[in-house]
């Protein structure tokens, strides 16, 4: 039997659609150039995609027709050669409509295979954020903003082509750059896009990340159940009544959380987190109405803390928040946990005042998707420079 | 599966064909490109809108030129291209699960008005729960109404089959509908390397759609669908029924003549054997379970157990005979539905009780094992594969097994 090879793309639902599609694509493409055949495709269970929701696309490639049936007999791999985050949020774990529970990003990396992730931050923080492996990995970093875009209308900030770049240095058996390069060049006959190709290919580096080193919690799972134990007539029981808080500090109880849905958390949607200045707070309830989610939780002083555990970043609590810097939006990959804000700053006011300063000190641009016409032309100029200087 | 480029040598002699990566779903787009369709009405559902979007494609880009019309449910959508078949429009529709349900009463009287509409179908669960994963059970809910079904296993035979359809279902001596089954995510949305022949070739295979006699046209006072009592039903059901049996023959002649132009060979056009020459035991199924099945049957091979596998394309005209005489040669046969008839002989899923009727006037009766799998877009694994295929065998060795086996169930 020939050698089959596996890539996935985890990416965030419709913002990265477009891109995940482009990268399993070309890395089809690619290897076809070879003489490989292989399959790409997204993973059904994922769709509909909802913004920002963890989801994956494959590519499957093969050196034989017969191998590549073989592998395409299990059609979601198990285990793959390259995994792929376009996010680097994506390191704390993903919780997908077609997956049960948290995933960790590396679940299904083969020993010794790598991770590409787009970032600018250094290894050591992410591998914090990456729950620890079983066997040792590699990490590669692509020095990148994460790339998001509209549905319809994709963001050519070379993203794309970077990554294959990168990924034809760590697995040059699956596909040259040679042939990267064809693909680049038929499919969008664009001569930057070649030579970011090539520039990611000769900058790209890996360091080793062992069984010791990462996230040590173990992530949320759940057992199915079986046919005779579930309910008839496909009826679910919906989520009880929530209950009123307990003031750690004071002992005082009132306030009002309720209860959320146990087996799916959607925490790991977020790209970006909002950090509240309680002090700053008057308590107008508006983040607390508008939240879709029904994140925030009534204490007992009555403010409104969001719910680390529930929040999915979708930034509507700062839009509505009528108080300058109380409610800021911040990237996800500052916090590395999901420890209630109000306790925090119920237990040290003024240390918290300072971490609340220093969270919202850098504020980047933290919409996603496409609002107006002539946003990407805006930014991508800043993004290839970027990309460039990496 | 997927085939390699054409060699450089090739490349001198002809003109190369164009090979492209794409799912079933538009292979069966480019398919009607090149059949230069007419008339294409479109509602969205999933898994069977990404060929709708395809087309919505090849039409903005200018590569289609084709009237295509977004109705308001699948109600009207059937029914607007099967108007647009009586006055002569080579059409295309397509559907999924409750999608093509709610286009029930269109389905119904579309084979009865001898209207070769081609129709995807990508196959899908029927709600309730509103999964989207592959079921057979929608296609197959039209089964007694007239309609030519049949299942594809990959994008390559979804291209070459949906041309194939077009010739057979506007044959003037056939005129009934053609629906071409992809199994939903698995061939729908997965891509693959596929060649995409020229338009002469096209050409050549597929003729003008000819409506003749039947043509609604001021120049043909004709009118159709008129109110009927007793007194002419049946010889109007037996004037369809006569249509279906001569398909066959249709069938074969298109497939011979598709190989001719083509130069792709698919054998028996109703269905496709794996490893069955020397087998003692067979399994019977029908789309992208024949993907871990083979790969199964290779594993089980090397172990020197004697296993095959044959994969039904056609499911109306059922090929009784022929499946028959092919079946009755092995110890044990085991069918796999993806699909459930609640209810049903033997608690039998669809193909399994169509499979044992088949074999009833045989000399030779193997026992046949019906099997439920796969299910809502669960995978069919290979260990579930060697699951039905243990079964079979102790089948063979005489040791009683359930009539009905539930596989990959949670129990």
């Amino acid at each position: 039997m020939g050698r089959l090879y596996a890539v996935e793309i985890v990416y965030r639902g419709i913002f990265q659609k477009t891109l995940a599609k482009n990268l399993s694509r070309a890395i089809v493409l690619a290897a076809h150039r070879e003489g490989k055949p292989g399959i790409s495709f997204g993973r059904y269970g994922d769709s509909p995609e909802r913004n920002g929701i963890p989801a994956k696309s494959f590519a499957i490639v093969a050196t034989d027709d017969v191998t590549l049936e073989e592998g395409m007999a299990q059609y979601e791999p198990k285990e793959v050669d390259v995994t792929i985050a376009v996010d680097d949020t994506l390191c704390k774990g993903v919780e997908s409509w077609a997956w049960y529970g948290l995933q960790p990003v590396n679940r299904l990396l083969k020993p010794g295979g790598t991770l590409i992730v787009t970032s600018h931050q250094e290894p050591a923080a992410l591998i914090e954020m990456m729950h620890r492996k079983e066997h040792p990995y590699q990490l590669a970093i692509v020095k990148a903003t994460p790339s998001f875009s509209g549905l319809w209308v994709y963001k050519d900030d070379h993203t794309d082509v970077r990554i294959l770049g990168a990924l034809a240095k760590v697995l040059p058996d699956l596909f040259s750059l040679i042939s990267l390069q064809e693909v680049i060049a038929e499919e969008w006959k664009d001569q930057l896009k070649a030579a970011s190709a090539l520039r990611a290919y000769e900058r790209i580096s890996t360091v080793e990340v062992l069984p010791t080193q990462g996230n040590p919690e173990t992530p949320y799972r759940f057992d199915f159940p079986k046919w005779h134990e579930m309910r008839e007539g496909i009826a679910i029981p919906s989520i009880p009544r929530g209950a009123a808080v307990v003031d750690a500090q004071t002992g005082e109880t009132g306030g009002y959380r309720p209860e959320r849905n146990p087996t799916f958390k959607k925490f790991t949607t977020r790209t970006m987190r909002p950090v509240v200045d309680f002090a700053k707070c008057i308590k107008c309830t508006l983040c607390w109405l508008q939240c879709p989610d029904s994140c925030f939780d009534v204490m007992p002083d009555g403010m409104y803390d969001a719910s680390m555990e529930a929040c999915c970043g979708c930034g509507v609590c700062e839009a509505v928040c009528p108080e300058k810097d109380c409610i800021t939006m911040v990237n996800e990959t500052d916090f590395r946990d999901n420890a209630s804000q109000w306790e925090a700053w119920r237990k040290d006011p003024e240390g918290y005042a300072r971490w609340v300063a220093e969270k919202i000190a850098v504020r980047p641009e933290r919409s996603h998707g496409f609002r107006f016409r002539g946003q990407y032309e805006q930014q991508v100029p800043g993004e290839l420079a970027a990309a460039r200087d990496a | 599966m997927a085939q390699t480029v054409a060699s450089t040598e090739t490349r001198q002699q002809v003109p190369r064909e164009e090979t492209a990566l794409i799912t079933g779903s538009e292979a069966i787009a480019v398919a009607c490109k090149l059949a230069d369709v007419d008339v294409i009405t479109a509602y969205p559902i999933r898994p069977y809108d990404t060929v709708m979007q395809y087309v919505a494609k090849l039409v903005a880009n200018g590569e289609m030129d084709c009237e295509y019309i977004v109705a308001e449910s699948e109600h009207s959508q059937f029914e607007i291209v099967k108007h647009a078949s009586a006055v002569g429009a080579r059409v295309f529709c397509g559907s999924s699960g409750v999608g093509w349900m709610y286009a029930f009463e269109a389905l119904t009287v579309t084979p009865a008005l001898r209207i070769p509409m081609i129709a995807m179908v990508g196959n899908r669960a029927l709600d309730d729960p509103g999964a989207f994963g592959v079921e057979h059970n929608d296609a197959l809910a039209v089964r007694d109404l007239g309609w030519q079904l049949v299942w594809v296993d990959n994008a390559q035979e979804a291209l070459d089959t949906a041309l194939i359809a077009y010739r057979v279902a506007e044959d003037r001596r056939i005129f009934l509908p053609c629906a071409i089954s992809c199994d939903g995510a698995f061939l729908t949305h997965s891509q693959a390397l596929v060649r995409i022949p020229s338009q002469d070739k096209v050409k050549a295979f597929l003729p003008p759609y000819q409506r003749a006699d039947l043509l609604l046209h001021p120049d043909n006072p004709i009118t159709v669908a008129p109110q009927a009592n007793e007194d002419w039903l049946m010889e109007i059901r037996r004037q369809n029924g006569a249509a279906m049996e001569r398909s066959p023959g249709v069938i074969r002649e298109a497939y011979a003549d598709f190989e001719r132009i083509f130069g792709r060979r698919y054998g028996n056009p109703f269905f496709e054997e794996y490893e069955t020459d020397d087998a003692d035991v067979v399994l019977v199924g029908m789309g992208t379970l024949s993907n871990p099945v083979r790969v199964a049957i290779r594993q089980m091979r090397a172990e020197g157990r004697k296993v095959g596998f044959v994969r039904l394309r056609w499911f109306r005209p059922f090929p009784a005979e022929d499946l028959a005489r092919t079946l009755s040669r092995f110890a044990a046969v085991g069918v796999v539905d993806r699909d459930f008839s609640w209810g049903a002989p033997y608690l039998g899923g669809v193909l399994a009780t169509e499979v044992r009727t088949a074999l009833y006037p045989a000399a030779r009766h193997p026992t046949v094992v019906g099997f439920i799998a796969g299910l809502g877009g669960r995978e069919v694994t290979v260990p579930d594969v060697r699951r039905m295929v243990e079964s079979i065998e102790a089948a063979a060795q005489g040791k009683a097994q359930p009539a009905t086996q539930w596989i990959g169930l949670r129990e």
